[in-house]
């Protein structure tokens, strides 16, 4: 279109495209879904110790097959941040909050997951926080609706 | 799989097996200048077309140039609203956010004087007996529900009029079916 008034006659529609999937998860990721479910975080000891978590379903070293489900946190350390001044509609918040890696307690890896502090003020690297758990859980990683900083002694 | 060991806290529930990974779209379709006059006619109850000034084909719904010669079709042909089906497909499987209750058919239906088959529902006959050939009509929508969509069209439903011969798509131009070149061997194709 090169003008205005062509742009007026041209029509437009909304054209929304939804596939419902549903995918199976095998019952290590499933595991840690029905933890979430139920308010726990489950990780995974692997084949040297460490307790990994999302939990894998094969060493990341040796690829062996992992079968050790052991529960961490849910609190835990924020070991990297990311903070987003303007949430898009999908994002888990509909407030500025900081993209977050967390090591639960007893976990030697991080996961991601939102943290709504309010300001980039009030993160830092190394900070304390917990989950809020939703009323109603269905076994999804939503069923964290964020991280929030610990309350203090 | 080895068997896994479960922490107390999880051993006695009923497990997670599987979990909503729903794909969500939100687009914004621009229908395009020629689109949008073929879209506001049939509003009206009207199918126009756009003919190639060199090859002569009619286009429908026509998307303002002629993909062979490259040239607008600057050239608008009101359409009559009865065509022949050219291919069709029976859905037999049911499916998230079907509109139509199974077995439907959709076919692509030549409309008469046009040279490019449209996509839409048929109708008001039983899907075994739908056949390449069949000559049907449009049935719209009331007037008071016309409006810039296809959806103003409800489905085709046959005429009665006898079968029609139905040339193969691309047939005479060596790019159809039945018309594939012959490869001779070791051509690694």
């Amino acid at each position: 279109m090169s003008d205005g008034a062509a742009a007026d006659d041209v029509l437009r529609a909304p054209l929304v495209i939804e596939y419902p999937f549903r995918r199976t998860t095998g019952p290590v990721i499933g595991a840690f879904l029905t933890g979430l479910r139920e308010q726990v975080l489950i990780g995974i000891r692997g084949a040297d110790g460490r307790v990994i978590v999302p939990p894998v379903e094969y060493d990341p070293v040796t690829s062996e097959d992992l079968t050790e489900l052991v529960e961490v946190g849910p609190a835990g350390e924020v070991t990297t941040w990311a903070w987003v001044t303007d949430p898009h509609p999908k994002h888990p918040l509909d407030r500025p909050f900081a993209w977050v890696l967390v090591r639960p307690d007893g976990a030697d890896t991080a996961m991601l997951h939102a943290l709504d502090a309010g300001s980039p003020e009030a993160v830092r690297t190394g900070m304390r926080v917990a989950p809020r758990w939703r009323a109603e859980r269905e076994g999804a990683i939503t069923d964290i609706e964020c991280f929030v900083p610990e309350a203090g002694p | 799989m080895a068997e896994l060991t479960l922490p107390a806290s999880i051993a006695g529930v009923e497990p997670v097996r599987s979990v909503r990974t729903p794909a969500h779209l939100d687009y914004q379709f621009t229908a395009g200048e020629a689109t949008s006059r073929f879209l506001r006619g049939i509003a009206e109850r009207r199918i126009l077309g756009e003919r190639c000034p060199v090859c002569e084909k009619v286009y429908v719904p026509p998307r303002g140039a002629c993909p062979t010669d490259g040239v607008p079709t600057a050239e608008q042909v009101e359409l009559p609203h009865e065509g022949t089906i050219t291919s069709f497909c029976v859905v037999n499987v049911a499916f998230y956010g079907q509109a139509m209750e199974i077995p439907y058919v959709s076919a692509l239906i030549l409309l008469d004087r046009s040279d490019l088959p449209i996509m839409h529902l048929i109708q008001e006959v039983a899907a075994d007996e739908v056949r390449v050939g069949m000559r049907v009509e449009a049935v719209w929508v009331p007037d008071d529900e016309l409006a810039p969509t296809l959806e103003s069209i409800r489905w085709f439903r046959p005429t009665g009029e006898a079968d029609v011969a139905v040339d193969m798509p691309g047939e005479g131009e060596g790019t159809g079916l039945g018309s594939w070149p012959e490869l001779s061997p070791g051509s690694g194709a």
